[in-house]
């Protein structure tokens, strides 16, 4: 159905710190390799060792680099996958209903059976969450790993997205953004987490930790600077000599 | 947006098909025999056609029929039944006047109101999306509707009607160019809004994900051809508007008539090309373009 439910029991999601991701790619190709082989149709490449390969992804990682008022510019590493909108544009415009929104958690899903790839759901998306894919002809998205998190056959420290398992300086959290309480929710909170996009209205559930203020070298200077002798103005020796018949040169 | 050609075809030729529709559904004194055969047969092959070329375009076309499920929410989902509805109410229609030379007025005007609301809901479609601002307006369902009205005067031979009509509907496509080209900028989502990065600085795209290219990138940051946008935008002009309506000022209607609706058809094709590949949706933000 793509009514979109008034209210979801819970709101799972992932909180993205962008102080702490350092740009791997390792979520990419985690979320890739588990996603290929279990929920839906695989995550076909086209032309994977040629001359212009292109395939499917549900999460891919962006650069940006920030230029501030003063001071140097920061290098920001940037992991954009569905960010499970509570007002998902993408499922309202679904003509077939094969994509819908869960009431248990908040889930946005595809069931590609009844999905005729007609691609109007990414064109709804701002965010570029979804893809269709060319050797299958339907669209594909983040899962929020629906088949890792739930699964009791997995240990229980496996049961997170791939992407969040897999992610090595552990800028990315997954939990329950609906409950106050949540851990996830707690992080939000105290680190000022963000939402992308808020002027298109869309919810998102996911939310964006900023980077934390940088230290600045140059703002204040020790008072006795002035008064330090320097170590070396003049070069002595071979290099001094050196120094001089370059000169004259 | 990436300007697919069976969406192209299907959005013109349905709209001249289902203009013409229309016509035929409200005209009082509305041809029967072999002179309705003809008229239906062109609109039904116009808009049909262009009903299944849209088709084309799907990942899944044996699936097509789910498409009527979801009308509560989807104007795609609704485009599919009013497109139905229509064809079906004009079709009976059209077999009274042409067998029985009989015309039942209601189902006449039944089929018009649906075929006019086909436009609409096809209009709505991209009128309905935030993340292409240029689309994002009640203008665009103006400029579906008044073309539409337009192209189906001139296929079912009213002259005046037509003139009127043309002058109309060029004028809301001006004013769509117009409005159209400034409305990213209003719409206020830019890279820093999409990054969330703004309050640090100004944010400015360093690497994109990958090195080749994506079906994100294909299908909505196609930028080819925009350069000659002004020029293009000219030429769809003059063939959709100022040729026809020299032609329709001349004598032997029959010739001139001819040639003004394939100049008005030319012109429509050009201008429903730049209303893909000129819309810039806000994904390419992320990728450090427009």
């Amino acid at each position: 159905m793509t009514q979109l439910p008034e209210k979801t029991e819970r709101k799972m999601g992932l909180v993205i710190d962008l102080d702490t991701c350092v740009g791997c790619h390792a979520c990419v190709v985690s979320c890739k390799g588990w996603n290929t082989e279990n929920y839906g149709a695989p995550l076909s490449d086209q032309d994977p060792y040629g001359a212009d390969p292109s395939g499917t992804f549900l999460n891919r990682v962006h650069s940006y680099e920030v230029q501030p008022e003063s001071g140097p510019a920061q290098l920001i590493h940037f992991p954009k996958s569905c960010l499970h909108c509570e007002d998902a544009p993408c499922v309202t415009v679904c003509p077939t209903g094969a994509s819908y929104k869960r009431t248990e958690d908040g889930i946005v899903l595809v069931n590609e059976k009844d999905c005729i790839g007609c691609g109007l759901c990414a064109w709804a998306c701002p965010y570029g969450a979804r893809e269709l894919d060319k050797a299958e002809g339907v669209m594909k998205k983040c899962t929020l790993c629906v088949d890792r998190i739930y699964n009791e056959n997995l240990p229980e420290e496996d049961r997170v997205p791939a992407c969040v398992r897999t992610c090595p300086s552990n800028a990315r959290h997954f939990g329950d953004l609906g409950d106050p309480d949540s851990e996830v929710s707690q992080l939000v909170a105290e680190r000022g987490g963000m939402d992308l996009m808020p002027e298109q209205g869309t919810k998102p559930v996911n939310k964006y930790l900023p980077p934390r203020p940088k230290d600045r070298l140059n703002e204040e200077i020790d008072i006795l600077a002035p008064l330090l002798a320097p170590v070396a103005e003049e070069p002595k020796g071979f290099l001094g000599w050196l120094n001089k018949s370059l000169e004259k040169l | 947006m990436h300007p697919a050609p069976s969406i192209i075809a299907f959005s013109t030729f349905s709209g001249l098909g289902l203009g013409l529709l229309f016509w035929l559904g409200v005209d009082n004194t509305a041809p029967t025999g072999w002179v309705a055969f003809a008229f239906f047969a062109i609109a039904y092959i116009l808009a049909v056609g262009g009903l299944i070329s849209s088709t084309f375009h799907l990942g899944r076309p044996e699936r097509a029929i789910k498409a009527f499920t979801q009308w509560q929410t989807s104007w795609l989902s609704r485009e599919a039944w009013c497109a139905v509805a229509a064809l079906v109410t004009m079709g009976l229609y059209g077999l009274f006047l042409v067998f029985f030379e009989t015309q039942i007025a209601v189902l006449g005007w039944l089929g018009a109101f649906f075929s006019l609301l086909t436009v609409y809901t096809t209009s709505m479609i991209y009128a309905q999306l935030k993340t292409v601002p240029r689309w994002n307006t009640g203008l665009t369902s103006a400029l579906f509707v008044s073309l539409s009205l337009a192209g189906g005067a001139l296929l079912s031979g009213r002259v005046t009607v037509g003139l009127v009509l043309l002058l109309i509907a060029g004028a809301i496509q001006g004013i769509w160019w117009k409005t159209g080209d400034t409305r990213f900028k209003q719409s206020g989502t830019d890279l820093q809004t999409a990054t969330g990065l703004g309050r640090m600085g100004q944010v400015r795209a360093f690497e994109p994900p990958h090195t080749g290219t994506n079906y994100l990138l294909n299908e909505m940051v196609y930028t080819v051809g925009r350069r000659h946008a002004q020029k293009l935008r000219m030429i769809s002009l003059i063939l959709m508007l100022v040729v026809p309506v020299v032609l329709l000022l001349l004598p032997y209607p029959h010739i001139f008539g001819l040639l003004a609706v394939l100049s008005h058809i030319a012109g429509v094709l050009v201008s429903r090309w730049l209303f893909f590949a000129e819309a810039e949706h806000v994904v390419g933000l992320y990728y450090g373009m427009r």
